[in-house]
């Protein structure tokens, strides 16, 4: 990876030679990964614990006539068998998953496990708490449920005509949501246009499938009515939320702790009835409960993502100007809207950046969100960007095939300038401090595209085809107050913290709001403190994770937390740095204007000439405050907090290359290479930045080559295992070529975008592109994704 | 997903595993390399009362070269069968074809033994076993038999070992001079279960087919001798004709699973992709000979 030098005349204390910022230092955690020392949730193990299990809907849609738990309550072991209606009780009040800025959206009321009804296949019946996970499970066997089908709602394409049975009565139909984005004219932009194409676009809904499976423990204290919960998770402050609006426990009673947490993707930043029921076994008995969903349970009740249809048209001119898009989405969620963020932000998210790098001044976007009896589908890595993404390219592609003009010139021609900022995307939202051009010349000289079309030519030749696929994005990250949850009304923190303290030791603990899931991000703001503070790495420690030790915060998700709790991080640590050079000052008796922190010392700013070590003023602003005057009164902790001011989100963008090679006899794909470039403004560690789009890339060429939730025409999820839902293995990946462009965001000091999710973006439309490339000669084309061997033959008339 | 109750012996002997199997019949379940049978338990799929632990029957256990065939014990692992010197010379098929058995960590564990016991339709083992004419030898506490491969793959995980009989050896004829074998399948990823598979083994004289074994396996319910391809190669030179000739028989002698991995016309499909780069390749590689 190579890092751009500063272009701006004057430095940014960024580059000063002892800041951390941009430097790949190693993170703590890897280590104690590494060394077997982490603390997974199922590695806590609480005296008196229980072991919860579930009895689940075998069907996707059936009335529950009788619950008989008689046997059950028997079983060896078994210390509360709970039904779904014993639960609801102990409820506050059902859920309801809608946001207000979502304009006539509908949602059912839901319970956290089925009281009377199951809507899906997988939905939780019964929860019960044994001795041991086996004893539970042998107990759930026990449980009679005597069902009655019901009509099931199995297809999207149906789910709005009136034959089809409507799953929530009081919704009065299938629809959850429609939307219309409409900005200047298309209708007449195509008729004006040298060329209009359309085609058909089909996603199958996947998953997020993370190697540590959803799990928890609730520990309830009788003693003092308070609720413990340690859970595998991105959101403690949603969740605490959640476990005490649900259950009736005030507030601060609840504390949630997120230990180490392996893997989640955005599918840990949900409500699952489990959960909540787990919680309530542990109220009711008074004991610690701990549930692990297995991985069966996991694909059949982790939130779901993706299953969509687009139609979608192009208008351009012979010269390659691109003058209109027009897409409409079919979405299909699940039986209801997921509480708190909702199902529609999927579609809502295709509406908004669905050909976001492009200039055309016409755009129109439509979404249908339409209910099912499947598991809902809610926020998965890069919502919704896959798919618009996909599509948008896809047809950018088209368009440079009917002029027979090369996919780069026609991106070239049609990108927002790198001057142009600040503007409108064709959906009308506004972007600042984009990259499009820089990121599409930095991507054709790392492919050394030239000598890539070059090789396919000559391979052609010998019966060898390989394609080209370039998918450039936009993508929204770190979204404000302004954006969906916080304007929506959701229980979710729009801003987030950072509380940072001076030890007497002259060490440093740094506590955030912010959390990490293995991704780097308590190393991130370790190296953001020390900078912002003058001191060295190893003497910050950050705390992230527990409700009871952190400032309120929102967690990680969307790409937030280095954009916003790293600038929370940054500010915080300026202040007490302020702080510290008053104390300094007022004990040196020199103007705190003319020190500096270097290293953990006060220093001379101007000649670096050290005065006073962080550890004295440590001691004397803990132990030895007789030596302040009495006007200083240290606090040595600050808390700062951060939020967007005028804008939703901080869009970033980027752009993909692939190369892969078809075997058009079996339709096998074999991806060959993958390169990114992409600007996330400025970057705090270039290698856990290369890593997240690395692994980001991969999960969104799992979605369009292997992934896929296979339901049958009565919604049973056909491939609960990892035998049979095919994730991406390294030996399939391809090597990851990234590099950066960067762009610092104004909206903050420190500059950072969001980077989580730029590698899921636009993988699966490069690659779709790419295969589409290989096929040309053939006049075969691929609109479905994932895009497995049988895919490929039909496209190319082989079966 | 935790197996429901079972108990559990380790046998002492062959004799002691057998007796237990008749004692306990259908109720108790050989425990191999576990690499197949725990996760069903775990699922909870099947649930036997009782888990014969075989794992230290010595006599299970072993690959040798025994006359003119190579003797695989039921017990040897399939990382043995990958790292053998004796598999290599002899059975050069069973060596193409091994490294496609999983990953590493269920070929440590799994067992030669284990897979044709349970024959699955899209392993490897079985497939290779047939096409080498393979015999397989059972014991039951009245005593041993032998069944050939011909007749011992008789439907989806069925066999012709009785519920009482454990599968000891397999005596496996050794790849003699002049003949040549090819393996070929088609797996998403590495290491996955096949969508189409072909083990092939043959005598190519001077470009003419003189004799064929091709078994497919993956799409069929049970590894395949396609007989009406084979008759159309058999004394034939490898030309378009007969290619045309075989990849037409082809439709007669396999009957393809739809499922999750694809549709039955697909993988009919793709076994004529492997028959015609399988028999090219045998060919080259008679001619490389
Ligand atoms: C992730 C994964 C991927 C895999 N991929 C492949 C693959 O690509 N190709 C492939 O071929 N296999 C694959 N397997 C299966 C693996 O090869 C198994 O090891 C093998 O099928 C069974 O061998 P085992 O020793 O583990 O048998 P076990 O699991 O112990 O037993 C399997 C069955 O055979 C019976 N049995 C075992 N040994 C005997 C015996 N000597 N006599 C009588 N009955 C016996 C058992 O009672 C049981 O019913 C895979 C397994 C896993 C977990």
């Amino acid at each position: 990876m190579a890092n751009d030098i500063p272009t701006k005349a004057t430095l940014t204390p960024f580059d000063r030679p002892n800041s951390y910022v941009g430097r790949n230092l190693s993170r703590p955690g890897a280590r104690r990964a590494v060394a077997g020392r982490g603390t997974y949730t199922d590695d806590v193990v609480l005296p008196r614990m229980l072991h919860g299990a579930c009895v689940r809907s075998p069907y996707a849609h059936a009335k529950i006539v009788r619950i008989d738990t008689t046997a059950a309550r028997k079983a060896p072991g078994v210390a509360l068998v709970m039904t779904g209606a014993e639960l609801a009780k102990r409820c506050t009040a059902p859920w309801m998953g809608t946001l207000k800025v979502f304009e006539g959206m509908k949602s059912a009321p839901q319970y956290p496990m089925a009281v009377d009804r199951a809507c899906w296949q997988g939905e939780p019946v019964v929860f019960i708490a044994a001795r041991t996970r086996a004893e539970a499970e042998d107990a759930a066997e026990l449980v009679e449920v005597a069902w009655e089908e019901l009509p099931v709602v199995a297809e999207k394409k149906t789910a709005l005509d009136p034959k089809t049975p409507v799953l929530h009565a009081s919704l009065g139909d299938n629809l959850a949501f429609r939307k219309l984005i409409d900005t200047g004219d298309v209708e007449a932009a195509f008729k004006a246009a040298d060329h209009v194409i359309e085609e058909t676009f089909e996603f199958g809904r996947h998953t997020a499938v993370s190697l540590e499976p959803r799990s928890m423990i609730a520990d309830w204290n009788p003693a003092n009515e308070r609720l413990a919960v340690y859970i595998s998770n991105q959101v403690p402050h949603m969740m605490q939320y959640l476990f005490s609006r649900t259950l009736g426990v005030p507030e601060h009673n609840v504390r949630v702790v997120s230990h180490d947490v392996g893997g989640s993707f955005g599918m840990k930043i949900h409500s699952y009835g489990d959960e909540v029921a787990a919680c309530a076994a542990s109220m009711m008995l008074g004991r610690p409960v701990k549930f692990i969903a297995d991985r069966l349970e996991s694909f059949l009740t982790d939130i779901h993502a993706r299953e969509n249809t687009v139609r979608a048209k192009i208008g351009f001119n012979k010269d390659g100007t691109i003058t209109a898009f027009d897409i409409d989405d079919l979405s299909g969620i699940g039986a209801y809207s997921q509480y708190p963020r909702t199902s529609v932000f999927e579609a809502n998210q295709i509406l908004n950046i669905t050909a976001g790098p492009y200039k055309h001044p016409n755009y129109r976007a439509r979404a249908t969100v339409v209910y099912m009896n499947k598991v809902p589908t809610s926020q998965y890595r890069a919502v919704g960007h896959p798919i618009g993404i996909t599509v948008a390219e896809a047809l950018v592609d088209r368009a440079a095939e009917t002029l027979g003009m090369d996919p780069v010139e026609i991106r070239r021609r049609n990108v927002m300038e790198d001057n142009s900022y600040p503007r409108l995307t064709g959906s009308g939202i506004k972007v600042l401090d984009l990259s499009h051009q820089a990121c599409l010349e930095k991507l054709v000289r790392l492919m050394d595209y030239d000598a890539l079309r070059a090789e396919q030519a000559l391979l052609r030749n010998k019966g060898i085809w390989r394609g080209i696929g370039i998918a450039a994005f936009i993508k929204g990250t770190a979204p404000g107050p302004q954006g969906l949850y916080g304007a929506g009304g959701a229980p979710i923190a729009a801003q987030d913290a950072c509380t940072i303290k001076l030890e007497p030791s002259g060490n440093v603990i740094c506590a955030v709001g912010v959390s990490e899931q293995g991704q780097g991000v308590d190393t991130v703001m370790q190296q953001i403190a020390a900078t912002g503070l003058g001191v060295p790495f190893e003497s910050v420690r950050v705390i992230s994770g527990d409700t009871e030790t952190t400032p309120y915060g929102g967690g990680t998700y969307a790409s937030r937390a280095t954009a916003i709790g790293g600038e929370a991080t940054y500010q915080a640590a300026r202040k007490l740095r302020a702080e510290i050079l008053v104390i300094a000052g007022a004990l040196l008796q020199s103007d705190p204007k003319v020190l500096d922190i270097r290293n953990g010392v006060v220093v001379d700013a101007a000649n670096g000439t050290l005065r006073i070590p962080l550890s004295e003023i440590g001691r004397i602003g803990h132990f030895q405050l007789g030596e302040l005057p009495n006007d200083v009164q240290p606090t040595l902790s600050v808390t700062h907090r951060y939020r967007l001011l005028d804008l939703p989100y901080i869009f970033t963008n980027g752009i993909h290359g692939a190369y892969v090679e078809v075997d058009v006899d079996t339709g096998f794909i074999r991806h060959l290479k993958h390169w990114v470039v992409e600007d996330c403004g400025r970057i705090i560690n270039p290698q856990l930045a290369d890593e997240q789009v690395r692994g980001g890339a991969v999960q969104g060429l799992g979605g369009a080559l292997y992934e896929h939730c296979i339901y049958d025409e009565n919604a049973q999820l056909q491939n609960g295992t990892l035998a049979d839902y095919i994730i991406p293995m390294a030996v399939e990946m391809p090597d990851i070529v990234v590099d950066h462009v960067q762009t610092p965001t104004g909206q903050s000091e420190l500059g950072a975008k969001g980077a989580g999710e730029s590698g899921t973006g636009a993988a699966p439309g490069v690659i779709m592109g790419a295969v589409n490339d290989a096929l040309r000669p053939f006049g075969a084309r691929v609109t479905i994704q994932p895009m497995t061997p049988e895919v490929v033959l039909q496209a190319l008339g082989k079966l | 997903m935790k197996a429901p109750k079972f108990s559990y012996v380790r046998a002492e002997s062959v004799d002691h595993a057998l007796a237990l199997l008749d004692q306990h019949g259908d109720e108790a379940r050989i425990l191999a390399g576990g690499q197949s049978l725990m996760p069903t338990l775990n699922m909870r799929l099947s649930r036997p009362q009782l888990l014969i632990d075989i794992n230290r029957l010595d006599a299970l256990k072993g690959i040798a070269l025994q006359g003119d065939r190579v003797r695989i014990g039921a017990l040897a692992r399939h990382v043995e069968v990958l790292n053998s010197p004796v598999v290599a010379k002899n059975l050069p098929l069973i060596a193409e074809a091994m490294p496609h058995v999983a990953h590493v960590a269920v070929r440590n564990r799994g067992t030669f033994g284990g897979s044709v016991a349970l024959a699955d339709p899209a392993a490897e083992m079985p497939a290779c076993a047939l096409a080498l004419g393979a015999t397989f030898v059972v014991q039951s506490s009245k005593g041993r038999r032998e069944i050939a491969a011909d007749s011992y793959f008789k439907g989806l995980y069925e066999t012709a070992r009785a519920v009482n009989e454990i599968l000891v050896e397999a005596l496996i004829p050794v790849e003699k001079p002049g003949t040549v074998s090819v393996f070929l399948e088609l797996a998403r990823r590495h290491g996955d279960f096949a969508m189409a598979g072909l083990a092939c083994h043959a005598r190519i004289d001077k470009g003419v087919i003189a004799e064929a074994r091709l078994v497919y396996f993956a799409s069929e319910v049970r590894p395949t001798l396609a007989t009406r391809a084979i008759a159309a190669i058999k004394g034939k030179p490898w030309n378009d004709a007969t290619r045309d000739a075989a990849l037409a028989a082809l439709a007669d002698d396999l009957d393809p699973m739809t499922n999750l991995h694809g549709s039955a016309a697909m993988k009919l499909h793709l076994q004529r992709v492997l028959t015609r780069r399988a028999i090219d390749q045998a060919v080259a590689r008679a001619r490389a000979a």
